[in-house]
């Protein structure tokens, strides 16, 4: 079970959290015009990556906050927690 | 009975304690603090059980954890637990036990017969004969097999123990309490660490309770008992015995599971019987000591071949022979321990060490005391069938490949030592890059992976000094770091004997003419041969070798065939261990039983019960309740002898006719506060709302990104800036975690702040054409009037003293209103309504009933909004705003979803008005024509439409839209039923929709 350190109330463990998918993804702005090939990649396509990821989890059994991750999938290292605003 | 192989003194078992117990039907006595195994063995009890496959004779290996054999049923109060291990069973009193794997009985074993035409079981027997015929296996194998093969039986009875789960966090955690756990944890715990040790076995030391050493001129017994209690006393260290760490896991977490009543007669309902710790831990200090392995030959398998470190074991601890002419048979120095042990009780042994001409302390020390040592000799085959009764030894020469002449020698059990092997399972399962040491031929932790330190005989150091030194260091070095503290501890000198060097043989040649069975593993019955022949059929990666053989894949997982499996692969294969490589330790280490696992997460705690705060008034009046995601909600209100389609029926009725109340607590209630909440949801939802007035609600449907509808319900603006949103109950969390997402990590820029407020309003709808009448006098200052209180609007109330919110909104499709108040006052408010409607014949209606008006009139819930739908399938496109953009939106123009003949929710009513369809029932055009029959779409809801009393049902159906009017077959091969049916529209019920307005 991995042991994530929310930046707003520490290390917590994994079951407190709910994960969130690739953090890297960026919503396409409302109201603006996009191919289909680019919203079908927004919609659909994610990396697999072995290694590094940064990855958004949920802290649902505590503070509610969205935060993100930069785990290693390959070792389950948590290398860096980020709150939802700050960049890597 | 006596206890014949019982020593009139020694061991650590309390002999003021006489305990009977059963075995296989017969009582015998042991002492307190004896194990089920020592107790059979002073009673001169060999033959416990079957092998698995040859279903050969089967007594005891090992003394503990390692034991391959001895697992018995265990009859314990009315339960019966499957494949205990005798060596690890405590006894007391009143323990009875059976063996296992034999049928009809341990003396005589029809599966036996396998030993016999054993030609037809080598290995990859099972995948080789039975995959052919394929018709064959269901009738004739598989029913053969599961009576003859497989260890203990399962009860099927509930479990009435009690288990536990913990979780704990300390600076330290020591896995085993021998020298090495003993003496890091002593130093850490003296740096102020919180240390948790951990020992497997009843009781402390490990290897100190049996060997011969002294240390700072304490014996290791009583260097052992005053660590212990020394650590006992200190607060900041917690010490578990019977407590196993299985399992490594990621970030330091480690998982034990602790035995607390397994050795007692009977539990205390409120003591758990086992407790699995979840323990995450900074440093972990793995001194899980080493397993002494075995060595190879003939019939090495029968009982009465054994460790010669369990022997020793069962003497130190326990005061019990294992037999009482053995002959000890070893490549190193530690089988002269047990022969002097032997020797100090009067028994003879005669000692055959493989080496040529070894020379140590131990060894003259052997000699002194007149034990008959033969250097250069093997065993070459075990004699005997249930017990062995003599042995075939002989010369070895130098090269270990040719043997002299076989001589016969009567003894009555054989002890081996093969020399050591770490045991290094967590440091494994950690992700250690273990290696192969050529010293002990053993493979050793390397680069540690996570933050765990191997110790001790664990990791290859088998002397007392060094492994005591380097504990003692270790545990200070770690916790230092940790507490900022260091209170140095002198290291106590230590007197021990020198061992030299081992001989690297291990497996004796067959002597010529003679195809004896060699085990390699002894629970699954891999020998040698079986192996060699894995080879020649050209398997090479030891991944497959094992699960071909299914060498090292028994409960024991290996512990004691896994090395010597390596050695014979390298030797046939002619390379080095190294290059085989060897198999990954996953957890468990040993078997952990499945009610620890699951712990108190059973039955009706296997999730939590939600219920509203009128839970118990519907309990009183006869409520039938369904879980509804995890809430308790009345399905329907049984009278007198209704079944619940008579009563979902009468209640369905009673809405349409007069009025009826519903408990809605269970929706999602999600508060929305702040400046740009309107832009917010305009962005959520796919209709429009920035121009909703304050006190009006309105119906939104809010979509994932992929154009699925995720939810639906109704937001209501209480003032300016705030809106309180509902939804259905399944989806309330999933939905605040959605509406989370875009505020914390899309659009922060908006000031809009989201929180449940499910749990904070109990909710009650009053639906029927007469519950105008009935809100009327509940709120008899109010205008409740068409005019005053229109569809879609909103009004604060004061109901009989709590405030209450009223919203004009409806799922049945009737004039209907949803009351809220506080939590607490919900029962008050229900009883209000029940008592205040009682002239307007108002009944209270459960899910059933609330299911059935919504499916007659055509309001999709979540069998339609299922996950697969998009708003146009529902005959949602009035909802989906052509003007903005939201979630989602961008999706809606994906071909597939614009396809003229895409799929929509329509009517189904049976054409004899008189079956009912079976929800799930495929929707077809023909059902004669060959399989597959194509599949138009399915039935998603049915009901007993009460308004003109036929069946009728909802259906997504491809090219919905086309198909109403037309005459098609609802296919339920389940039910074996095939229905001609008629597409109607699925507005059954009032399709303008007049009735709300009203
Ligand atoms: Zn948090």
């Amino acid at each position: 079970m991995l042991h994530i350190k929310c930046p707003h109330c520490g290390l917590r463990s994994q079951n407190e959290f709910s994960y969130g998918g690739d953090a890297t993804i960026k919503r396409p702005e409302l109201n603006k015009e996009i191919s289909d090939k680019d919203w079908d990649n927004f919609v659909y396509l994610r990396k697999s990556p072995r290694g590094k990821h940064l990855e958004l989890w949920q802290h649902i059994s505590g503070c509610r906050q969205w935060i993100k991750v930069e785990r290693d999938t390959l070792t389950h290292e948590i290398l860096k927690t980020l709150k939802a605003n700050e960049e890597i | 009975m006596p206890q014949n192989f019982r020593l009139d003194k020694g061991g650590l078992i309390n002999r003021n304690k006489k305990i009977s117990f059963k075995f296989n039907g017969k009582i015998y006595f042991g002492y307190e603090g004896d194990t089920l195994a020592s107790a059979l063995i002073a009673n001169g009890i060999h033959l416990v059980g079957r092998s698995f496959k040859y279903h050969r004779p089967r007594g005891f290996f090992g003394a503990g954890v390692d034991d391959p054999y001895a697992m018995v049923q265990l009859i314990r109060d009315s339960e019966s637990i499957p494949n205990v291990r005798a060596t690890e069973q405590e006894l007391f009193e009143g323990l009875e036990a059976k063996s296992v794997n034999c049928w009809p009985n341990v003396n005589f074993d029809i599966g036996a017969i396998n030993n016999f035409l054993n030609k037809f079981f080598p290995a990859g027997f099972y995948y080789k004969t039975f995959m052919w015929p394929r018709s064959f296996w269901y009738k004739v194998y598989e029913p053969i097999i599961r009576k003859a093969a497989g260890f203990g039986v399962v009860s099927t009875n509930h479990d009435q123990e009690r288990y536990e789960h913990k979780y704990e966090y300390c600076d330290l955690l020591v896995t085993g309490s021998g020298p090495s756990g003993l003496a890091s944890a002593y130093a850490a715990a003296k740096n102020g660490a919180k240390v948790i040790l951990a020992e497997d076995k009843p009781r402390f030391g490990g290897s100190l309770l049996t060997s011969e050493v002294s240390i700072g001129n304490q014996s290791g017994q009583e260097w052992t008992e005053n660590i212990i209690t020394e650590l006992k006393s200190m607060l900041n260290v917690t010490i578990k015995n019977r407590s196993q760490v299985f399992g490594y896991y990621d970030h330091n977490m480690l998982v034990m599971s602790e035995r607390i009543s397994d050795h007692l007669a009977k539990t205390n309902k409120y003591i758990p019987k086992q407790r699995l710790w979840y323990i995450r831990a900074k440093e972990v200090l793995i001194s899980s000591g080493s397993i002494e392995r075995p060595l190879i030959f003939g019939n090495n398998d029968t009982p009465g071949v054994m460790l010669s470190s369990a022997a020793k074991e069962y003497l130190k601890l326990y005061g019990v022979l294992v037999g009482k002419k053995p002959i000890v048979f070893t490549n190193n120095d530690s089988g002269y321990e047990t022969a002097i042990e032997f020797k100090k009780n009067g028994i003879h042994p005669i000692v055959l060490d493989s080496r040529k001409n070894p020379n140590s302390e131990i060894i003259n020390e052997a000699k002194n005391q007149n034990i008959d040592v033969k250097f250069s000799y093997v065993v070459v085959a075990a004699k005997g069938y249930k017990k062995v009764k003599s042995a075939d030894i002989a010369k070895i020469s130098e090269d270990k490949k040719k043997l002299g002449k076989i001589e016969n020698i009567i003894c009555d059990c054989i002890c081996v030592s093969g020399f050591w092997t770490p045991t290094i399972h967590l440091a494994s399962q950690s992700g250690n890059k273990t290696k192969f040491n050529e010293n002990i031929d053993a493979f050793v932790p390397g680069q540690s992976k996570q933050n765990e330190t191997v110790l001790g005989s664990a990791k290859g150091i088998f002397t007392l000094e060094e492994t005591l030194r380097t504990s003692f260091e270790k545990g200070n070095e770690l916790s230092k770091k940790i507490t900022n503290k260091e209170n140095i501890i002198p290291i106590p000198s230590v007197v021990e004997k020198k061992h030299s060097i081992h001989d690297k043989f291990w497996c004796v040649p067959l002597p010529d003419s003679k195809n004896y069975k060699r085990f390699l593993d002894f629970q699954n019955d891999v020998t040698v041969s079986d192996v060699e022949l894995a080879l020649r059929e050209g398997y090479r990666s030891i991944e497959h070798v094992k699960r071909y053989t299914t060498l090292g894949m028994a409960t024991d997982q290996g512990k004691t065939s896994n090395l010597n499996g390596l050695q014979l692969v390298s030797d046939v294969e002619n390379k080095l261990v190294p290059q085989v490589g060897h198999t990954t330790f996953r957890p468990p280490y040993t078997s952990v039983s499945i009610g620890s696992i699951v712990g108190r997460e059973i039955g009706k705690n296997s999730k939590p019960t939600r219920r509203s705060p009128m839970h118990s008034w519907h309990e009183k009046n006869n409520a039938v309740f369904v879980d509804a995601g995890i809430w308790l909600r009345p399905r329907y209100y049984k009278q007198g002898n209704e079944d619940l389609f008579e009563a979902s029926k009468r209640e369905a009725k009673n809405v349409r006719q007069n009025v009826g109340v519903c408990d809605v607590t269970t929706l999602g209630k999600i508060d929305i506060k702040g400046p740009d909440s309107a832009e917010f949801l305009n962005r959520v939802y796919t209709n429009a709302w920035l121009k909703l007035p304050i006190g009006k609600a309105r119906y939104g449907v809010m979509l994932r990104e992929d154009g699925i509808v995720m939810d639906d319900g109704t937001t209501t603006r209480i003032s300016e800036n705030h809106y309180h949103m509902t939804t259905t109950t399944a989806q309330a969390a999933n939905v605040l975690s959605h509406l989370e997402y875009y505020l914390q990590l899309v659009w922060p820029e908006l000031n809009v702040n989201v929180v449940s407020t499910t749990e904070q309003w109990a909710g009650a709808a009053i639906a029927g054409p007469k519950s105008r009448q009935v809100l009327q006098k509940l709120f008899p200052g109010l205008d409740v009037s068409k005019e005053g209180l229109p569809f879609m609007g909103y009004l604060e109330g004061n109901l009989f003293g709590v405030n209450a919110k009223i919203y004009r909104i409806s799922f049945s499709g009737e004039l209907a209103y949803e009351v809220n108040v506080e939590s607490d006052n919900g029962n008050y408010m229900w009883e209000k309504i029940m008592e205040i409607g009682k002239e307007f014949n108002i009944q209270p209606y459960g899910t059933e009933a609330l299911s059935t008006l919504r499916i007659e009139m055509g309001h999709v819930a979540g069998s339609e909004l299922d996950g697969r739908t998009i708003p146009y399938d529902n005959s949602l496109e009035g909802l989906v705003s052509k003007k903005k953009d939201f979630i989602g939106k961008r999706s809606l123009s994906k071909i597939s979803y614009v396809a003229s003949d895409r799929q929509k929710v329509v009517g189904v009513v049976p054409l004899d008005k008189k079956t009912s369809i079976p929800e799930g029932s495929y929707i077809v055009k023909d059902p004669k024509v060959n399989l597959p029959i194509p599949k138009l779409g399915h039935i998603s809801a049915s009901c007993w439409s009460v308004e003109y009393d036929n069946p009728f049902s909802l259906a997504i159906i491809k090219d919905g839209k086309n198909m109403i009017g037309k005459k098609l077959f609802a296919l339920s091969p389940l039910k074996n039923k095939i229905i001609p049916v008629e597409i109607v529209s699925s507005h059954y019920v009032d399709p303008k929709g007049e009735r709300v307005r009203s």
